[in-house]
């Protein structure tokens, strides 16, 4: 039974120095009369110490719940502001909050909810330089972020440091969850050797969140935290939980160690921290979409100009139909991934100028018409984003 | 043998939104031969420059990482289900 095994690098049991005090006992209470918790589960969730990185979608339920639990000691790692795109799924903040450093608020916020706790706060990007000195305070780290160098940083140094990483990542309707680094149990490595490099991988194109999926993959990650502090339940280690809010499905897939691992193997190559960016091949924003910096552009405020003055020029839109009832520039609409069997549309005669969202999937149209052969193609710079700050501002934003 | 192969959201796009697709095959080779004749833009997604399977997608029959079975040899029984499943980094902002 997982219930007898070692599961984490926590205590076998609670301080025996530790107590609560009556109005713990109270707030608790729904805790203590369970016998699974009670009053040595309550102990450890109180002299508990879990580094939450990111303070987004996934860290607002994951730091709520563990706040109430009474986990004794919370770290936050963030370094972003809110937003009001936040709102729609980040439950840590208040439309008050916009404009304030996330840490600050989600910090108020969980000592409202529960002043009992410590909140230590980091306002930084979590980096190679300073996380093994972040995390080592803590027993496990939940790793709530939202792109791939930090995944792998957050992976690399639980793996180096011997500490339990519980995992969880969302797209769209799709979530993943489980936990990494515990003591005989795969890393995210063993998972995936390496990252999909930039560009691949659908990035706004695909993009958008149901706002509630983070709120379940968050609380599933709180729940599995919340049981590796106290040591009961069987914790999905070794286990890759699968969740589709659209079909309302989990599923469940085996998770191995790789004993060829190159950072938890027997061998492993990968001993300390290293440049993260490099690995995922990711330098910066520009560097990041590599099309855009070699295809032809053209600037929103000229086409403004030779639309205005009656060029023969084709707006290509490549985004996806519902993108295209937000907002557009009434451009023929072929989304990007529909473009290589619908060319046959295009006139290779007439100037072409391809737009999406922010310019990266229409660099991406760009570059693929050219290869089919179009030489009159161009991409509208920063999109219809671009569009809105420099010619139109009564054009949404989204 | 007739199985099923779950298509992932981040390539949906690629096979005309299809959540899965079911098809004969007698092997994981098979299966995705077949599926990338049928979604010509999902082939480079699924495979690199020299013809293997990408890193950072993993495919698995039933609940077992094809790569702790026989790799893309694995063999397939009628009504298996074969997962694509892609790392994902999203968690606030993508």
């Amino acid at each position: 039974m997982a219930t007898n095994t070692r599961i984490s690098n926590l205590p076998e049991s609670a301080n025996a120095n530790a107590t609560l005090s009556k109005e713990e006992v109270m707030r608790y209470s729904r805790h203590l009369i369970m016998p699974e918790v009670g009053m040595d589960g309550q102990l450890k969730l109180k002299q508990a110490k879990v580094l939450c990185i990111g303070t987004g979608g996934l860290g607002a339920p994951l730091g709520l719940y563990l706040a109430a639990a009474g986990v004794g000691r919370i770290g936050l790692v963030d370094f972003d502001s809110v937003d009001l795109t936040n709102l729609q799924r980040q439950i840590l903040f208040g439309t008050s909050d916009i404009g304030r450093p996330k840490i600050e608020a989600a910090a108020d916020r969980l000592r409202n909810l529960n002043p009992d706790i410590q909140i230590d706060q980091f306002e930084s990007r979590l980096t190679s330089e300073n996380a093994l000195d972040i995390l080592k305070n803590y027993d496990m780290v939940v790793d709530g972020t939202d792109n791939f160098p930090t995944r792998y940083l957050v992976n690399d140094a639980c793996v180096i440091l011997g500490k339990s990483n519980v995992y969880g990542s969302i797209f769209r309707f799709e979530g993943q969850i489980t936990i990494f680094g515990a003591p005989g149990g795969p890393c995210y490595r063993c998972l995936y050797p390496e990252p999909p490099p930039p560009g691949l991988v659908p990035s706004c194109a695909e993009g958008g969140v149901l706002g509630v999926l983070p709120g379940i993959v968050g609380a599933i990650q709180a729940a599995e935290t919340l049981k590796l502090i106290i040591g009961k339940g069987e914790p999905l280690i070794g286990r890759l939980l699968l969740f589709d809010a659209l079909a309302m499905r989990f599923r469940e897939l085996k998770l191995r160690k790789n004993p060829e691992c190159p950072v938890c193997g027997e061998h492993p190559t990968i001993t300390k921290l290293i440049d993260y960016a490099e690995f995922c091949g990711v330098r910066g924003e520009e560097a990041a979409n590599p099309a855009q910096t070699t295809v032809p552009e053209i600037a929103p405020r000229e086409l403004k100009a030779r639309l205005d003055r009656g060029d023969d020029l084709f707006v290509l839109d490549v985004r996806e139909p519902h993108e295209y009832q937000i907002c557009n520039l009434g451009g023929h609409l072929i989304p990007l991934g529909e473009l290589s069997r619908r060319v046959n549309e295009l006139d290779s005669s007439r100037e072409i100028v391809a737009h999406c969202r922010s310019g990266k999937r229409s660099a991406e149209a760009v570059e693929f018409l050219r290869s089919a052969g179009f030489r009159k193609v161009l991409n509208l710079k920063g999109g219809i984003l671009a569009w809105s700050d420099e010619v139109d501002a009564s054009v949404p934003k989204y | 043998m007739a199985v099923k192969v779950i298509i992932p959201t981040p390539l949906r796009p690629y096979t005309s939104k299809k959540e899965s697709v079911e098809l004969q095959a007698a092997t994981v080779s098979e299966a995705l031969a077949s599926l990338t004749t049928l979604f010509g833009d999902l082939k480079k997604h699924l495979y690199s420059d020299d013809g293997k399977l990408r890193s950072f997608v993993n495919v698995y029959v039933n609940d077992e990482d094809i790569r702790y079975l026989r790799g893309d040899q694995t063999p397939l029984r009628e009504g298996d289900i074969l997962s694509i499943v892609p790392s994902i980094a999203g968690g606030t902002q993508n």
